[in-house]
């Protein structure tokens, strides 16, 4: 047996999963809440995103918009994992074995680190967001790759329920 | 819920238009629509709650709330636009399952109820925006309106998630 078999039969054996697959309110409850989660960050991600291309709250520094919105974007991950974990806890073989949940967390890896450099970035360079800035082509592409990303994750997120 | 025959009716002639059965009988076309559906909500919910926080008078502070809203509101109005759309386009694929779904009907009535909340918002408890507009402190109905708000959407996303483990 594969090791992630084995991981999964071990997951779907413990008390807590047992418990997750045997209340039915407890995964559509989870779901709510994990895409509640979600509505936060791709909102506060999409908001930085716009402020970076120039078409939202141009007026305002790019510092204002990021300082507003990036802790949104990382402090709901940790509502992320914890929910998504307890999906995984209830449903191991359905999620982890799943190619859709697969792109999902490398989409998910990928954009956390664009988002990680753009903070960087943005330290080093706080004129980033200005129409002067020689980076705009930089601030665009990030914007963009982030935008793309995130739908990506919430598309992937929604085929786990058809690749099962 | 019974609905008169002729909405009955309706519901049927819907679901057998053939872009309703395109959409059911494709294998691909529902799970596209319903991930373009998920994305519009996320971004409709998660921007009018920018607002919600403004007017409750917990974030964005350093924003008048107008400002803040003639900022955030069109690209909440065009995600709304996109989720009214792929959310019809669903609907009609099993229009008359959805229609009698209890958790379908609830999730239509809380969009009305957000609906009527932000006209009487816009009618009455903007009028003496010009006194608060930039105040961290905002007005009893701006805090009311923002609660309300915020307590529909989150009903809303948790009765559109039922759907989907109620419709059999």
């Amino acid at each position: 047996m594969k090791s992630i078999d084995a991981l999964c039969w071990w997951l779907e054996h413990t008390a807590l999963s047992q418990t997750i697959q045997s209340i039915n309110w407890i995964v559509p409850a989870i779901q709510t809440i994990h895409i509640l989660a979600i509505t936060v960050v791709a909102a506060s991600a999409l908001m930085i995103d716009l402020r970076l291309i120039g078409v939202f709250s141009a007026d305002r520094p790019l510092r204002e918009v990021s300082a507003r919105f990036l802790p949104l974007i990382w402090w709901p991950l940790l509502v992320l994992l914890a929910t998504g974990a307890i999906m995984i806890i209830g449903e191991p073989a359905r999620s982890l074995k799943n190619p859709a949940f697969q792109l999902k967390m490398a989409l998910l890896v990928t954009v956390l680190v664009v988002t990680a450099l753009y903070q960087l970035l943005l330290r080093r360079d706080p004129g980033l967001g200005s129409p002067a800035s020689p980076r705009r082509g930089t601030a665009t592409a990030i914007a963009t790759l982030s935008m793309l990303l995130w739908t990506g994750i919430i598309f992937a997120g929604r085929w786990i329920a058809y690749y099962s | 819920m019974t609905f008169p025959e002729g909405i009955e009716q309706f519901l049927k002639w819907l679901e057998a238009t053939p872009l309703a059965v395109t959409i059911l009988e494709n294998e691909i076309l529902f799970p596209w629509i319903e991930s373009v559906h998920v994305l519009a909500i996320v971004l409709v919910v998660g921007t009018i709650s920018i607002i919600d926080l403004r007017l409750l008078g917990i974030a964005s502070l350093d924003r008048a709330a107008t400002r803040l809203m003639a900022d955030v509101l069109p690209w909440t109005w065009g995600a709304f636009v996109i989720a009214v759309i792929t959310g019809s386009l669903l609907f009609s694929s099993n229009a008359p399952k959805y229609a009698h779904n209890f958790f379908f009907e609830g999730k239509m009535v809380l969009l009305a109820a957000a609906g009527v909340n932000m006209a009487i918002f816009h009618l009455f408890g903007l009028r003496d925006v010009a006194r608060w507009d930039t105040a961290q402190r905002t007005p009893p109905a701006a805090r009311a309106a923002g609660t309300v708000s915020l307590l529909l959407w989150i009903a809303v996303v948790a009765f559109g998630r039922w759907i989907g483990f109620t419709l059999h």
